[in-house]
Protein backbone atom coordinates (compact mmCIF):
# COMPACT_ATOMS: atom_id res chain seq x y z
CA UNK A 1 0.00 0.00 0.00
CA UNK A 2 2.62 2.45 0.41
CA UNK A 3 4.32 1.42 -2.58
CA UNK A 4 1.45 2.08 -4.32
CA UNK A 5 0.73 5.63 -2.45
CA UNK A 6 4.36 6.76 -3.06
CA UNK A 7 3.53 7.23 -6.32
CA UNK A 8 2.29 11.05 -6.03
CA UNK A 9 -0.55 10.94 -8.62
CA UNK A 10 -2.21 7.57 -6.76
CA UNK A 11 -1.80 9.55 -3.27
CA UNK A 12 -4.15 12.76 -4.83
CA UNK A 13 -6.21 10.65 -6.85
CA UNK A 14 -6.98 8.46 -2.74
CA UNK A 15 -6.33 11.14 -0.21
CA UNK A 16 -9.01 13.41 -2.57
CA UNK A 17 -11.58 11.85 -1.07
CA UNK A 18 -10.11 9.72 2.19
CA UNK A 19 -9.22 13.22 3.71
CA UNK A 20 -12.55 14.29 4.06
CA UNK A 21 -13.78 10.88 4.80
CA UNK A 22 -11.00 10.68 7.82
CA UNK A 23 -11.99 14.28 8.92
CA UNK A 24 -15.75 13.36 9.03
CA UNK A 25 -14.78 10.08 11.42
CA UNK A 26 -12.38 12.55 13.47
CA UNK A 27 -15.38 15.42 13.95
CA UNK A 28 -17.99 12.48 14.85
CA UNK A 29 -15.62 10.58 17.39
CA UNK A 30 -14.45 14.02 19.27
CA UNK A 31 -17.81 14.85 19.61
CA UNK A 32 -19.00 11.62 21.10
CA UNK A 33 -15.70 11.57 23.32
CA UNK A 34 -16.28 15.10 24.55
CA UNK A 35 -19.71 14.19 25.62
CA UNK A 36 -18.70 11.44 27.63
CA UNK A 37 -16.34 13.33 29.09
CA UNK A 38 -18.55 15.65 30.78
CA UNK A 39 -20.91 12.48 31.68
CA UNK A 40 -18.66 10.17 33.34
CA UNK A 41 -18.52 10.76 37.39
CA UNK A 42 -15.67 12.98 39.04
CA UNK A 43 -12.98 10.92 40.09
CA UNK A 44 -12.45 10.29 43.73
CA UNK A 45 -8.84 11.79 44.34
CA UNK A 46 -8.69 14.02 40.94
CA UNK A 47 -12.30 15.74 41.47
CA UNK A 48 -13.12 17.00 37.90
CA UNK A 49 -9.66 17.30 36.60
CA UNK A 50 -10.20 14.25 35.60
CA UNK A 51 -12.27 15.55 32.54
CA UNK A 52 -8.45 17.38 31.78
CA UNK A 53 -7.01 13.24 30.89
CA UNK A 54 -9.22 13.26 27.40
CA UNK A 55 -7.53 16.05 26.40
CA UNK A 56 -4.21 15.30 27.68
CA UNK A 57 -3.54 11.62 27.06
CA UNK A 58 -4.11 11.47 23.72
CA UNK A 59 -2.81 15.08 23.21
CA UNK A 60 0.71 12.91 24.63
CA UNK A 61 -0.02 9.83 22.46
CA UNK A 62 -0.33 11.92 18.93
CA UNK A 63 2.66 14.11 19.69
CA UNK A 64 4.75 10.46 20.10
CA UNK A 65 3.06 8.97 17.16
CA UNK A 66 3.64 11.71 14.88
CA UNK A 67 7.29 12.00 15.72
CA UNK A 68 7.49 8.19 14.87
CA UNK A 69 5.25 8.73 11.69
CA UNK A 70 8.21 11.62 11.32
CA UNK A 71 10.97 9.16 12.02
CA UNK A 72 9.20 6.52 9.24
CA UNK A 73 8.95 9.53 6.48
CA UNK A 74 12.14 10.43 6.95
CA UNK A 75 13.62 7.01 7.08
CA UNK A 76 11.73 6.66 3.32
CA UNK A 77 12.98 10.02 2.55
CA UNK A 78 16.97 9.26 3.06
CA UNK A 79 17.11 5.73 2.28
CA UNK A 80 14.66 4.89 -0.49
CA UNK A 81 14.18 8.36 -1.33
CA UNK A 82 10.64 8.02 -2.43
CA UNK A 83 8.59 10.89 -4.16
CA UNK A 84 6.55 11.85 -1.16
CA UNK A 85 8.89 10.83 1.69
CA UNK A 86 10.25 14.41 2.41
CA UNK A 87 6.46 15.97 1.63
CA UNK A 88 5.08 13.57 4.23
CA UNK A 89 7.83 14.56 6.87
CA UNK A 90 7.28 18.24 6.55
CA UNK A 91 3.54 18.42 6.79
CA UNK A 92 3.67 15.99 9.48
CA UNK A 93 5.96 18.23 11.97
CA UNK A 94 3.41 21.65 12.29
CA UNK A 95 0.74 18.81 13.28
CA UNK A 96 3.27 16.78 15.90
CA UNK A 97 4.91 19.91 17.19
CA UNK A 98 0.77 21.21 18.14
CA UNK A 99 -0.06 17.68 19.67
CA UNK A 100 3.13 18.09 21.74
CA UNK A 101 2.55 22.15 22.62
CA UNK A 102 -1.19 20.61 24.03
CA UNK A 103 0.22 17.48 26.19
CA UNK A 104 2.21 20.28 27.78
CA UNK A 105 0.21 23.26 28.37
CA UNK A 106 -2.80 20.87 29.51
CA UNK A 107 -0.36 18.96 31.46
CA UNK A 108 0.70 21.97 33.30
CA UNK A 109 -2.96 23.02 34.15
CA UNK A 110 -3.52 19.53 35.46
CA UNK A 111 -0.82 19.67 37.46
CA UNK A 112 -1.12 22.85 39.20
CA UNK A 113 -3.83 21.65 41.06
CA UNK A 114 -2.91 18.00 41.57
CA UNK A 115 0.83 18.10 42.05
CA UNK A 116 0.60 21.76 43.58
CA UNK A 117 2.72 23.26 40.58
CA UNK A 118 3.06 24.03 36.70
CA UNK A 119 6.16 22.48 36.36
CA UNK A 120 9.10 20.16 37.31
CA UNK A 121 11.94 19.16 35.82
CA UNK A 122 11.53 15.75 35.97
CA UNK A 123 12.25 12.82 33.35
CA UNK A 124 8.59 12.41 31.36
CA UNK A 125 8.30 16.57 31.41
CA UNK A 126 11.64 17.28 30.16
CA UNK A 127 11.30 14.73 27.96
CA UNK A 128 7.98 15.81 25.88
CA UNK A 129 9.62 19.56 26.13
CA UNK A 130 13.05 17.92 24.35
CA UNK A 131 10.73 16.25 22.02
CA UNK A 132 9.02 19.94 21.08
CA UNK A 133 12.43 21.08 20.82
CA UNK A 134 12.96 18.39 17.85
CA UNK A 135 9.92 19.58 16.12
CA UNK A 136 10.84 23.21 16.19
CA UNK A 137 14.76 21.56 15.29
CA UNK A 138 13.41 20.16 12.17
CA UNK A 139 10.80 22.50 11.01
CA UNK A 140 14.04 25.36 11.76
CA UNK A 141 16.01 23.06 9.61
CA UNK A 142 13.99 23.13 7.01
CA UNK A 143 13.49 26.71 6.10
CA UNK A 144 16.72 27.29 7.52
CA UNK A 145 18.35 25.28 4.04
CA UNK A 146 17.81 27.28 0.51
CA UNK A 147 18.08 23.79 -1.13
CA UNK A 148 15.25 21.73 -0.21
CA UNK A 149 16.97 18.44 -1.45
CA UNK A 150 19.38 19.66 1.42
CA UNK A 151 17.33 20.57 3.74
CA UNK A 152 15.29 17.64 3.38
CA UNK A 153 18.21 15.45 4.15
CA UNK A 154 19.70 17.81 7.30
CA UNK A 155 16.13 17.65 8.95
CA UNK A 156 15.89 13.84 7.93
CA UNK A 157 19.09 13.25 9.91
CA UNK A 158 17.82 14.89 12.69
CA UNK A 159 14.22 13.43 13.34
CA UNK A 160 16.39 9.99 13.11
CA UNK A 161 18.54 11.03 15.57
CA UNK A 162 15.87 12.41 17.61
CA UNK A 163 13.83 8.78 17.30
CA UNK A 164 16.40 8.33 20.49
CA UNK A 165 13.61 10.17 22.63
CA UNK A 166 10.35 7.77 22.34
CA UNK A 167 11.19 4.91 24.20
CA UNK A 168 13.10 7.36 27.04
CA UNK A 169 9.23 9.56 27.08
CA UNK A 170 7.51 6.17 27.26
CA UNK A 171 9.98 4.57 30.25
CA UNK A 172 11.07 7.69 32.05
CA UNK A 173 8.76 7.09 34.78
CA UNK A 174 9.83 3.48 35.62
CA UNK A 175 13.72 4.23 35.16
CA UNK A 176 13.56 7.27 36.80
CA UNK A 177 11.50 8.35 40.08
CA UNK A 178 9.34 11.38 38.62
CA UNK A 179 6.31 13.19 39.45
CA UNK A 180 4.18 12.27 36.39
CA UNK A 181 2.52 9.11 37.35
CA UNK A 182 3.12 5.56 35.77
CA UNK A 183 1.43 4.48 32.52
CA UNK A 184 -2.55 3.46 33.08
CA UNK A 185 -3.63 2.58 29.93
CA UNK A 186 -0.23 0.77 27.82
CA UNK A 187 0.76 -1.43 30.57
CA UNK A 188 1.71 -5.05 31.72
CA UNK A 189 -1.28 -6.78 33.10
CA UNK A 190 -3.83 -4.15 31.51
CA UNK A 191 -5.29 -0.96 32.14
CA UNK A 192 -5.80 -0.28 35.94
CA UNK A 193 -8.03 2.78 34.44
CA UNK A 194 -12.14 2.43 35.64
CA UNK A 195 -13.74 1.35 32.48
CA UNK A 196 -15.82 4.26 32.64
CA UNK A 197 -12.87 6.48 32.14
CA UNK A 198 -11.50 4.21 29.46
CA UNK A 199 -14.43 4.54 26.89
CA UNK A 200 -13.51 8.73 26.73
CA UNK A 201 -9.89 8.52 26.84
CA UNK A 202 -10.35 5.76 23.41
CA UNK A 203 -12.90 7.47 21.43
CA UNK A 204 -11.08 10.94 22.31
CA UNK A 205 -7.34 8.96 21.16
CA UNK A 206 -8.80 7.26 17.91
CA UNK A 207 -10.77 10.44 17.16
CA UNK A 208 -7.33 12.49 17.61
CA UNK A 209 -5.52 9.76 15.45
CA UNK A 210 -8.42 10.04 12.67
CA UNK A 211 -8.15 13.90 12.78
CA UNK A 212 -4.19 13.36 12.48
CA UNK A 213 -4.56 11.35 9.31
CA UNK A 214 -7.09 13.53 7.78
CA UNK A 215 -4.64 16.65 8.42
CA UNK A 216 -1.43 15.33 7.57
CA UNK A 217 -3.39 14.12 3.84
CA UNK A 218 -4.66 17.57 3.35
CA UNK A 219 -1.09 19.14 4.03
CA UNK A 220 0.95 16.32 2.05
CA UNK A 221 -1.39 17.32 -0.86
CA UNK A 222 -0.58 20.70 -0.14
CA UNK A 223 2.98 20.17 -0.73
CA UNK A 224 2.50 18.44 -3.52
CA UNK A 225 0.82 21.13 -5.01
CA UNK A 226 3.70 23.63 -3.84
CA UNK A 227 6.51 21.67 -5.39
CA UNK A 228 4.34 21.26 -8.83
CA UNK A 229 3.75 25.16 -8.84
CA UNK A 230 7.53 25.29 -8.34
CA UNK A 231 8.03 24.06 -10.76
CA UNK A 232 5.43 25.39 -12.91
CA UNK A 233 6.88 29.06 -12.16
CA UNK A 234 10.37 27.81 -13.38
CA UNK A 235 9.15 26.48 -16.54
CA UNK A 236 7.26 30.05 -17.22
CA UNK A 237 10.32 32.26 -15.85
CA UNK A 238 12.56 29.74 -18.33
CA UNK B 1 -26.05 13.83 32.58
CA UNK B 2 -24.13 16.22 31.87
CA UNK B 3 -21.82 17.66 34.22
CA UNK B 4 -20.57 21.44 33.17
CA UNK B 5 -20.11 22.70 36.72
CA UNK B 6 -16.45 21.94 37.56
CA UNK B 7 -16.82 23.62 40.77
CA UNK B 8 -13.09 25.28 42.21
CA UNK B 9 -11.42 23.68 39.28
CA UNK B 10 -12.78 25.06 36.40
CA UNK B 11 -9.88 27.51 36.54
CA UNK B 12 -7.72 24.83 35.19
CA UNK B 13 -10.24 23.23 33.06
CA UNK B 14 -11.70 25.59 30.73
CA UNK B 15 -8.64 26.90 29.75
CA UNK B 16 -7.24 23.63 29.04
CA UNK B 17 -10.12 22.47 26.85
CA UNK B 18 -10.04 26.31 25.28
CA UNK B 19 -6.14 26.33 24.36
CA UNK B 20 -6.77 23.14 23.03
CA UNK B 21 -9.99 23.81 20.98
CA UNK B 22 -7.65 26.44 19.87
CA UNK B 23 -4.42 25.00 18.31
CA UNK B 24 -6.70 21.85 17.06
CA UNK B 25 -8.16 24.65 15.43
CA UNK B 26 -5.22 26.13 14.32
CA UNK B 27 -4.40 23.07 12.84
CA UNK B 28 -7.45 22.75 10.67
CA UNK B 29 -7.47 26.17 9.03
CA UNK B 30 -3.71 26.72 8.48
CA UNK B 31 -3.88 23.11 6.92
CA UNK B 32 -6.69 23.57 4.89
CA UNK B 33 -5.73 27.47 3.79
CA UNK B 34 -2.87 26.09 2.78
CA UNK B 35 -3.89 23.69 0.90
CA UNK B 36 -5.87 26.02 -0.84
CA UNK B 37 -3.43 28.69 -1.49
CA UNK B 38 -1.31 25.90 -3.17
CA UNK B 39 -4.04 24.39 -5.44
CA UNK B 40 -5.29 28.06 -6.53
CA UNK B 41 -1.87 28.65 -7.34
CA UNK B 42 -1.17 25.56 -9.78
CA UNK B 43 -4.63 26.30 -11.50
CA UNK B 44 -3.20 30.09 -11.89
CA UNK B 45 0.22 28.52 -13.59
CA UNK B 46 -1.45 25.89 -15.80
CA UNK B 47 -4.20 28.42 -16.99
CA UNK B 48 -1.01 30.86 -17.95
CA UNK B 49 1.06 28.32 -19.85
CA UNK B 50 -2.19 26.69 -21.79
CA UNK B 51 -2.50 30.83 -22.62
CA UNK B 52 0.90 30.76 -23.52
CA UNK B 53 0.99 27.63 -25.68
CA UNK B 54 -1.75 29.46 -27.43
CA UNK B 55 -0.82 32.47 -28.11
CA UNK B 56 2.12 31.19 -29.62
CA UNK B 57 0.61 28.48 -31.98
CA UNK B 58 0.63 30.07 -35.54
Amino acid sequence: MFQALANPQRFMDFSRWAAPLVGIIAVILITVGLWLSFIVPEDYQMGDTVRMVFIHVPAAYMAMFCYACLGGASFMGLVFRHSLADAAGRACAPLGAGFTFLALVTGSLWGRPMWGTWWAWDARMTSVLVLLLLYIGYMALQAAIDDEVKAARAASILALVGLINLPIIKFSVDWWNTLHQPASVFRAGGPSMPPDYLWPLALMAIGYMALFGSLWMVRVRSEVWRKRANGLALQAAG
Amino acid sequence: MLDLDPGKYGAFLWPAFAISALVIGWMVVDSLLSARRWRKEVQRLEALRSDVRDASQP
